[in-house]
């Protein structure tokens, strides 16, 4: 029995009729030079209308996406007379954000004696680190080694990245790895220990780790599941975003305004530092892409950290992940891991022609996808009108053996098995979907910023990227630098004297406004996409 | 806009709204006009924060799902379960020894199980609960690991439970046991630690970052790709 329309089952006909023949069929890697030309053509970062340049702060002319810049540029909750007089809580270090960067940080921050709060603004571990699927990268095996990371990362990265945070990147993944491992993650392993790791787009080596399909999601445990063994010095609050950063008459980061969800309790939380850690943004849909990410990623650290002062970077490119479900409607963005093309499935058009290398970078897979359906009309149209290509994951059976998919990746065949698609004998129909954040808060290799004792981590995060992140270093990265910034802001608040706390920075910022007569309608961070029907 | 007519009737938390029949529950309840907070996370089936509970007019079965995952059908009651209390035990993970010993003691409520199979059933992962809290009574902490792998926490085993146990507590706990104490290390990944610690990759990674980006362009285009 499947899942797929009559219509689209003709297609699938094709998609058999070719699969022994393109076991061996492969299509060269486009070289550099075709790289950037099918980019400008076809990946969404090159449509200049979409774009808009900052017109406030300290980052003033930067592009970004037009949803991005309204919510940059809105308006405080809070105003600066807001009473800070009686905190309702008062710790060393203040952590913002309860995703994998988060938590590493506060794991960190405690060890190093630090007395730690952590808020988030859904439960955590609600965060895109949960669904991360594919894996995590690190250098470890005898092949490879930090500099062929490094060059990897840096060629998909477009050659901006900071080469600092870059070094920092590869030379600790190892150590994140390890790290995970004490902790009790359930690494994909052989008999003998030795860690199973695979390609991913963009890499030269094998280098990618993974527990199943459920990568980032036993992470994210893992990390919670520590958090509350520390509950004596680690205290997490839930339903808390925070909604206005605290700087005291010093400039320095000293907590952050929190809001209690379901009460609406705007509260100050008091602290010797703070670790920004709230993510990335794809729930603001830049034009009009459907994501993978969870539910809170409204890019509400970016927004908190530039109206503090915090200079933005990389934020004119977004991630769109090359394979995003484009069948059934229900699951339509979803993610379906680049883990399922690293064990050799490959993108397949209507009529069952291979058409792309299947791991090229992110951002060449999924403007070839773009192209395929735009362009060359060799993309299928479902009954709701979302065009697509397959993703022929019945080829992995053919190369690893019966059985390979259900053990590798259990999550994509319940995924699709919910609604009656068998991914072990039928291809994927997929899409780009919009993915990750690139840019964010500019950053030092220590996490701080150009706000001391602000500290950042994880997604909300721009430079170690470049314009490109690849596969498998977005959790290294929240692990890698969640660490970071937990230790270096745990160090800072043994040395800081804080000054009193104040929210004379809104008083500037609501006078740029006004001077620049600036005003989106918007009140931001959003916290929260609205998604209710409006009649 | 859908027509009224092809709209079909579901009763959240017993007030009825007319929803199109091919959303997910969690998109027909915005459809009927939920800001959600509770009861929503990831939205694609990983972070267990929209457990629901359902019957369909007419049946009298009771089910579970979850509410980003399961389309709605005509006539479902809705109940969301976005919290429930349940034991948790607090450890340190590197004093603990793999054992049933460990298991019991923190979580003694393991051999009251009953085997009924209620948690089984309330899975939306379809993970055999009941199948690895056996393996747990036996004290064979890799079955209960493995098992229980896809958990993604949710809580309605829990919210089953005749005996009271939180499964998915217990189940993590093996899950890092497991992990830490009963797979073999990664020797390849001591060694390059090891390299790390020595120094090894220090003056090579000095020379990369100090590299012009002709240079770098260089030398990503020389790279040799390990084959699949």
């Amino acid at each position: 029995m499947s899942g797929y329309p009559p219509e689209m089952q003709d297609s699938i006909r094709k998609v058999e009729a070719t699969r022994a023949r393109r076991i061996k069929e492969t299509v060269t890697a486009m070289s550099l030079e075709e790289r950037e030309a099918i980019l400008e053509g076809f990946h969404p970062d090159y449509k200049d209308e979409t774009f808009h340049a900052i017109r406030v702060g300290a980052s003033k002319g930067q592009r970004m996406p037009i949803e991005l810049a309204k919510i940059v540029e809105g308006h405080p909750h809070i105003g600066p007379d807001f009473d800070l007089s009686a905190p309702i809580a008062e710790t060393d270090v203040l952590i913002i954000g309860g995703g994998g960067a988060g938590a590493s940080a506060a794991l960190l921050a405690q060890e190093q004696g630090a007395k730690v709060t952590l808020v988030t603004k859904l439960r955590f571990g609600d965060a895109n680190t949960m669904m991360a699927q594919g894996g995590i990268q690190a250098a470890d095996r005898p092949e490879d080694s930090p500099a062929i990371h490094y060059l990897d990362v840096i060629g998909g990265g477009h050659f901006t990245n900071v080469p600092e945070l870059v070094e920092a990147l590869v030379m600790d993944a190892p150590f994140a790895i390890k790290w995970l491992e004490d902790l009790g993650m359930m690494f994909d392993k052989e008999s003998d220990g030795t860690m199973v790791e695979a390609h991913g787009g963009g890499t030269s080596r094998k280098r990618m780790h993974s527990a199943r399909d459920y990568s980032g999601a036993e992470i994210m445990r893992t990390l919670r599941d520590e958090v509350r063994n520390r509950e004596e010095s680690i205290t997490v609050i839930e339903f808390a975003p925070a909604i206005e950063l605290v700087l005291d008459d010093k400039g320095q980061a000293v907590g952050a305004v929190v809001m209690n969800l379901e009460t609406n309790a705007q509260q100050y939380i008091k602290a010797k530092t703070v670790v920004m850690a709230t993510g990335g943004s794809g729930r603001l849909h830049y034009q009009g892409f459907p994501t993978t990410n969870h539910y809170g990623a409204t890019a509400d650290g970016i927004v908190l950290a530039y109206r503090a002062g915090a200079p933005l970077g990389y934020l004119e490119s977004m991630q769109y992940h090359p394979t995003g479900a484009a069948f059934p409607e229900q699951i339509v963005g979803l993610l379906v891991t680049e883990k399922v093309r690293g064990l050799g499935a490959k993108p397949v058009n209507k009529h069952g022609e291979l058409f792309v290398y299947p791991l090229e970078p992110r951002d060449v897979e999924a403007a070839a996808l773009i192209r395929e359906c735009q362009e060359r009309n060799n993309g299928l149209v479902t009954p709701t009108g979302q065009p697509g290509v397959w993703l022929d994951s019945p080829m992995i059976e053919m190369i690893h053996g019966p059985g390979a998919i259900q053990k590798a990746l259990p999550a994509m065949v319940r995924q699709f098995g919910r609604f009656e698609i068998d991914i072990t004998q039928e291809p994927m129909l997929v899409y780009p979907t919009l993915h990750y954040q690139n840019g964010g808060v500019q950053l030092k290799a220590d996490c701080s910023t150009e706000i001391p004792g602000l500290f950042i981590a994880g997604e909300v995060s721009g430079g170690v990227h470049g314009h490109n992140r690849l596969m498998g270093n977005s959790l290294l990265e929240i692990t890698v630098f969640g660490r970071r910034a937990g230790r270096s802001a745990a160090v800072y608040a043994q040395g800081v004297k804080p000054g009193k706390p104040t929210l004379a920075h809104l008083d500037i910022w609501n006078q740029e406004l006004k001077e620049t007569e600036v005003d989106t309608g918007v009140t931001s961070p959003i916290l929260l996409p609205d998604y209710t029907r409006r009649e | 806009m859908e027509e009224q007519n092809d709209l079909i009737p579901v009763y959240i938390m017993g007030k009825q709204y007319m929803v199109p029949p091919t959303l997910t529950i969690m998109k027909a309840m915005e459809y009927a006009g939920y800001q959600l907070i509770r009861g929503v996370g990831c939205r694609g089936g990983f972070c267990g924060a929209c457990g629901t509970a359902y019957r369909i007019l007419g049946d009298p079965k009771l089910y579970f799902g979850l509410a980003c995952q399961t389309v709605v059908q005509p006539g479902m009651y809705l109940a969301q379960i976005p919290f429930f209390p349940a034991p948790r035990a607090t450890y340190d993970i590197t004093k603990l020894e793999p054992t049933a010993t460990t298991l019991f003691s923190l979580y003694p409520e393991v051999l009251r199980c009953l085997g009924c199979g209620a948690c089984t059933k309330a899975c939306p992962q379809d993970i055999d609960v009941r199948n690895y809290m056996a393996a747990g009574m036996r004290g064979d902490i890799a079955a209960l690991a493995d098992i229980s792998f896809d958990c993604i926490m949710c809580g309605l085993c829990a919210v089953r439970c005749p005996a009271e146990e939180a499964q998915y507590n217990i189940a993590i706990l093996a899950r890092r046991l497991y992990g830490r104490y009963l797979t073999p290390r990664s020797q390849h990944l001591q060694a390059r630690l090891g390299e790390l610690e020595e120094g090894k990759f220090d003056a090579e990674m000095a020379e990369l970052k100090k590299l012009s980006k002709e240079d770098l362009v260089a030398q990503y285009k020389a790279r040799d790709i390990e084959p699949k």
